[in-house]
Order: C-alpha cells, then sequence, then structure tokens
C-alpha cells in the first residue's frame, strides 16, 4: 500500500516537473551546505586528531602567556632555567627541556625573505625535541647533529615551492641574518605552510645569532608519564610555577598546556563556527520548508476533485493525509538527495583547489556515513512537515463537496 | 402496496438542509423509500428536486441534516468519517454522469485503485480489474488514460471500477448523462446485467425515459420527497415504448 502511495506520490511530482524542482531549491541549498561543511570540517578535525596523535599526547607547551601558534609575546614575560628545573621535578614529568625561536632574515642570491628559526637543542637535552619531531624524516641530506655550527637545515618548501627564485638544495650557502650558514637538509613534507617554511639550527648557533643568554627560553617542552593523563600533570606545573615565579591563582603569567587540550581548543573553535554557519543553513531549510509547504498547498486546490474520487471509493482521511505526506516528504527527500550531491561535489573541489592554491593537505573532505545517511532522513522529515497542514486540510475535505470542486 | 421483501436500503423521514450564508435551502424534506436486494430502481425527478442529494446519503458520501438511513440495517446518518469510507470501499460502487477517473492512472490502475484502501494485496487486484476490464469488453484498452478513451468507454472503466471490491449496491447518478444514446443503451445493458447476472441491487438516477425504463420500478421525486406515482409512471413508460 504504501508502495503504491510512493508511486502515486511520485507521479505527481514528475508531472509538475518544472515547479517541483523550484520546490526542491530552498532543501537542496541547504542540504548542499551542511554537507559540504560538515564534510570538510569533519576532514579537518580528523587531521587535528591525526597530527596530534602523531606528536603525542603526552607532551605539553609551557609558554608566556598570550603566546599561541608561535607568535610572539610581547608581554616581556622571561622563562629561564630556573623554571626549567621546577618543570623537571614536578611530579609526573618524565623530561623536559627549553627551545628557543624566532624570525630570521634569510638571503639568497641576494634575494631576502623572513621566517621563523628554531634552536634545537642538541644530545640529551634535545632528545624530547627529537622525540617530538620523529615523525617527520629529513627527506634530503641530513639532520643536525652536536657540534654543527652555521649548519641549518629548511622546512621542505624550501625544497620545491620556488619560495626563492631557484630552489635550494644541499650545500648552498645561504646568509641568516647576514651570517652565512650551510644547507645540509630538508624536512619531509608536513602539510601546513607555517611548518613547511621553517628553518631548523642548533640551539647554540641560535644563541650566536640571536645573541641570547644560555639560561633564557622562549618556551618549555615537557612530557608527561604515560601512566598519569596529561591534564593532571598540567595542573601540577601549573601549581609549581606559580609557587616558583610568585604568583597569585587567576594572574599567572605562563600558559601551561598539553597538545591534547591544544587540540580540544581547536577543535571547540571549529564547532562554533560550524554550528554557526549550519545554523544558517537552517535558515535555508526552513525556507525550502515554507516552499514545499506552498506547493502542497496548490497541490491540494488542483487536485480537490481527485480527492473526491479517492474518497468516493473507499479513501479514508487517514489515507489521503498519508499520501500528501509521502508527496512532500518525497519532494524534500528529492531536495536533499540532489544538495548531497552538490554539497559533496563542493567540498571536494574546495579540497583540491586548498591543496593546489595553499598548498596544504589540511583541507580534506570527509564523507561520514551517518552525515549521508542523515542528511537524507532530515531532508524526507522536512518535506513530510511542511506538507502536514496542506495535508490535513486535503484529508478533512467533504467528499461532496471535493467531488464537486471545478 | 409494499412487496414483501429483505431491504437493503432504507431511509426514513430523511432531511438535508444546505446553509448558504443565511439562507436554508432544504434538499430534502423528510424524505422515505425502500429499496430490496436485487431491485433495479430508477429516481427520476425535476432539475434541483433533490436526485443527487438522496444518492450521495446512501453513498455515505455525506450525511443526513435529520432522519434514518439504513444499509443492511444498519443506520448510516451518524457513522465516523472512517466507517463511512469503509462503507463507500466495500459496500457502494458508485458510477458518475463525469465517470470521474484519475487522470493521471491507466484503466488498469484506476479499477485498482479502491483495492488498494481496502489493502488487497497486489497481484490479486491486478487479476481482479484485468477480469472486470475485460467483462466490460475493454481487455484490449487496459494501459490507456482516461484522455486516451472515449466517453463510453470511460464509463465501462468506471463500472469495473466500482465492482472491483464486490459491492452489494451500485449507484449511479446519471451514468448515461454525457452519452449518446447508443453508447448509453450499451452502458444500461451492462448495468441490466449486473442487476440480472450478478444479483446487484442498482439504483440509478436520470432524467431520460428511455433509460429509465431499463429499471424494476421508477420512483419520482418532487420538491424532496417522493411522489406516489412512479408505478403507474412506468406503466406509462412500457406502454409508450409498446406501441
Ligand atoms: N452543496 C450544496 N450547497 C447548497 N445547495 C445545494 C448543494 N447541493 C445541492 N444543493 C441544492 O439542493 C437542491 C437539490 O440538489 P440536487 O443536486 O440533489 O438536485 P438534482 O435532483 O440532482 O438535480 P439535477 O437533476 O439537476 O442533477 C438544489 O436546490 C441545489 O441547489
Ligand atoms: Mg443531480
Amino acid at each position: 500500500m504504501i508502495w503504491d502511495f510512493l508511486k502515486y506520490g511520485a507521479g505527481n511530482i514528475g508531472k509538475r516537473r518544472l515547479r517541483s524542482w523550484l520546490t526542491m531549491i530552498g532543501i537542496f541549498v541547504g542540504i548542499a551546505a551542511v554537507v559540504a561543511l560538515v564534510s570538510l570540517g569533519q576532514g579537518l578535525t580528523k587531521y587535528v586528531d591525526e597530527e596530534f596523535a602523531k606528536l603525542g599526547r603526552d607532551k605539553i607547551i609551557i609558554q608566556p602567556k598570550g603566546t599561541l601558534g608561535g607568535v610572539v609575546s610581547v608581554g616581556g614575560v622571561e622563562i629561564d632555567d630556573s623554571d626549567l628545573r621546577e618543570v623537571l621535578g614536578t611530579k609526573g614529568v618524565v623530561d623536559a627541556t627549553g627551545m628557543n625561536y624566532g624570525t630570521v632574515k634569510i638571503e639568497f642570491n641576494d634575494q631576502v625573505r623572513y621566517y621563523f628559526n628554531i634552536g634545537i637543542p642538541q644530545g640529551k637535552e634535545g632528545k624530547l625535541v627529537y622525540e617530538l619531531f620523529t615523525s617527520y624524516d629529513v627527506e634530503v641530506g641530513r639532520n643536525l647533529k652536536k657540534g654543527d655550527k652555521n649548519k641549518v637545515v629548511l622546512g621542505h618548501y624550501f625544497l620545491d615551492r620556488n619560495l626563492f627564485e631557484k630552489n635550494v638544495k644541499v650545500g648552498d650557502k645561504i646568509l641568516l641574518n647576514d651570517e652565512e650558514f650551510e644547507v645540509i637538509g630538508f624536512y619531509e613534507i608536513i602539510g601546513n605552510p607555517s611548518d613547511d617554511t621553517q628553518t631548523y639550527i642548533t640551539r647554540e648557533a641560535y644563541l650566536d645569532l640571536f645573541d641570547v643568554e644560555d639560561d633564557k627560553y622562549d618556551y618549555l617542552l615537557a612530557k608527561s608519564d604515560i601512566s598519569e593523563e596529561p591534564e593532571v600533570v598540567v595542573d601540577r606545573i601549573e601549581e609549581t610555577l606559580r609557587k616558583h615565579r610568585d604568583k597569585e591563582e587567576g594572574s599567572e603569567d605562563v600558559d601551561v598546556v598539553s597538545f591534547a587540550q591544544y587540540a580540544e581548543v581547536f577543535k571547540a573553535v571549529f564547532n562554533v563556527v560550524q554550528v554557526v554557519i549550519i545554523g544558517i543553513a537552517c535558515i535555508s531549510l526552513i525556507v525550502g520548508g515554507i516552499g514545499i509547504m506552498n506547493t502542497m498547498f496548490t497541490a491540494v486546490l488542483q487536485r480537490t476533485q481527485e480527492i473526491g474520487i479517492m474518497k468516493s471509493v473507499g479513501a479514508r482521511n487517514s489515507d489521503i493525509m498519508i499520501l500528501f505526506l509521502i508527496e512532500s516528504g518525497i519532494l524534500g527527500l528529492a531536495g536533499g538527495a540532489i544538495g548531497i550531491i552538490f554539497g559533496a561535489s563542493f567540498a571536494k573541489l574546495i579540497e583540491v583547489f586548498a591543496t593546489v592554491a595553499l598548498e596544504s593537505t589540511l583541507l580534506q573532505a570527509y564523507f561520514p556515513p551517518y552525515l549521508i545517511v542523515g542528511s537524507l532522513v532530515f531532508s524526507f522529515v522536512v518535506g513530510a512537515l511542511s506538507g502536514i497542514i496542506p495535508a490535513y486540510r486535503a484529508s478533512k475535505l467533504k467528499p461532496v463537496d471535493a467531488l464537486r470542486y471545478e | 402496496m409494499t412487496k414483501k421483501c429483505d431491504f437493503v436500503i432504507e431511509l426514513r423521514d430523511v432531511w438535508k438542509i444546505y446553509k448558504m450564508g443565511d439562507v436554508n435551502v432544504p434538499a430534502l424534506r423528510g424524505l422515505s423509500l425502500q429499496i430490496c436486494k436485487g431491485d433495479f430502481v430508477s429516481i427520476m425527478g425535476p432539475s434541483g428536486s433533490g436526485k443527487s442529494t438522496a444518492m450521495n446519503m446512501v453513498g455515505a458520501l455525506d450525511v443526513p441534516t435529520k432522519g434514518k438511513i439504513f444499509l443492511n440495517g444498519q443506520n448510516i446518518a451518524k457513522l465516523s468519517e472512517s466507517d463511512l469510507a469503509q462503507i463507500r470501499g466495500k459496500t457502494i460502487g458508485f458510477i458518475f454522469q463525469q465517470f470521474n477517473l484519475l487522470p493521471t492512472l491507466s484503466a488498469l490502475e484506476n479499477v485498482t485503485l479502491p483495492m488498494i484502501f481496502q489493502g488487497t494485496p497486489r497481484e490479486e487486484r491486478i487479476e481482479k480489474a484485468k477480469q472486470l476490464l475485460m467483462m466490460v469488453g475493454l481487455g484490449d484498452r487496459m494501459h490507456h488514460k482516461p484522455s486516451e478513451l472515449s466517453g463510453g468507454q470511460q464509463q465501462r472503466v468506471a463500472i469495473a471500477r466500482s465492482l472491483c471490491n464486490d459491492p452489494e449496491v451500485i449507484l449511479a447518478d446519471e451514468p448515461t448523462g454525457n452519452l449518446d444514446s447508443k453508447t448509453g443503451n450499451e452502458i444500461m445493458a451492462l448495468l441490466g446485467g449486473l442487476n440480472r447476472d450478478q444479483g446487484k441491487t442498482v439504483i440509478m438516477v436520470t432524467h431520460d425515459a428511455n433509460v429509465a425504463k431499463h429499471a424494476d420500478r421508477v420512483e419520482l421525486l418532487k420538491d424532496g420527497q417522493v411522489k406516489k406515482d412512479g408505478h403507474a409512471m412506468l406503466r406509462k413508460l412500457r406502454r409508450g415504448v409498446k406501441k
């Protein structure tokens, strides 16, 4: 019976093709937006998860307040050896080291560029850093080693992305802040422009180059014991440093953040963005629903006689109701299905565009089954809901009046 | 002089008053009528006398303002909407002047439609509809849309449709009204056959004396009531034809 109703509904939609297309636009746009956005968002979230999983949930960063994602703080907050020792002494911390970084002027073939430079401690102090970086190997040449002076390892973009007119190669000489360095290697691609354009030298070389004292750091890197929750260790480090730096609770001048928390913060921000855009998409869906409602009202008027005929041969009110609900549901479903196809194609297009233009594999569209199934169910429900009032009106028509209707 | 019989249909003092704004239009004014099982009754009367209104009441398409309508002993004047729909689907077969087929469905689909609402399984539906279409002589037109059929053919589809749930009563409101006399006669032969061979009770509204004479009995309606000279009228009709 339902099958016959479906056939009847689909037949009626097919008959007024242009009108049906126009009706579906609202649903189509809404679903396309949701699918495009969620698939890209899911891809991004997945990427973030994977990246942080690679780096390790057990890593903790201690940096001056207000520094985030490699932007140098301007607060004049200093971190030194005594802080590092306190962190190392905190329960649950198995290793810690200090790091320095800054913007460096790079000259090659008389061309000048500015990128970040990181000083990597070698030997025992560098163990933690290399642990972090082992997920990325040196692809060409060799890595830094203890005692390397005036040697530099570059991010992958220097190798093949034309950062300079001529790409740099192993053995080339470049100037960092007017001092000559020899290029000894390139990292493999990491996947985002800020990491792939970094330059790496030994911490000793860095201290010389930037004229920084040996016991000053830009940030500290710590590793928590596997048996401890990183968040718990973060709390302990915070307390230790608060005491050591003589600060009140609430007025600390350093941030202690685990990589796990970084991932969470990033995802939380992104979720807010997603919710906002999905909210906008919902408006489109509501407009689409109203369009369907309007079309169904017209359909009820146009088919008043048909309704009368069906009632005269035994259709109950509920049959007529279901018939029209199915029809409006199909309208929604069809709009949704087309929306999914367009949304998915759009997301793929963005992915390709991002990969080419931003030179980043960061934005990968990902289509979880629940997104597809959910969109279909949702668009059907929006369609059916929009049809409720017209369908109810159709079902309540008196058979005699409906038959007489011209 | 009333026949001894089982009443399939009995109307007792049925009133139907339409409200048009402030004006009351009484279409039926205390109509009483009895119809026996297996009867073939013609209802005649001037335009506006309430023939269609009465048919709609009997066919459970509408309910009276006052009075009782018994269908197989059950008063249908006060039934719920879904019970009325059930009666329309199962006990009554309606044939209209305008055929009232669904334009988007084929002849076959039109005939299966009432069975869908009764939940008849698909194979059974199609089998039954094919049989009926062959019976009315449309075995070769099953997949045509109404717009591809002549008036007479459309009315045959409607007759096949009215029979598909095997109803006891066939109601025909001016079944030949839109047909020429030759086609009309064919349709009447079909209805007469249903009455004779299958024992269906047939009630038919018509303006046409030549059509009315196919019935066993003529009831005359005027101003929403039955006039008592129906029998005399039929005799007159038959004499007129013989001369
Ligand atoms: N839905 C309605 N609303 C108001 N008045 C109605 C309605 N249906 C019928 N009437 C009135 O009721 C009276 C009887 O109408 P009905 O259709 O039963 O007549 P009829 O005998 O079938 O006439 P005809 O031979 O022209 O078909 C008429 O006066 C008509 O105007
Ligand atoms: Mg009439």
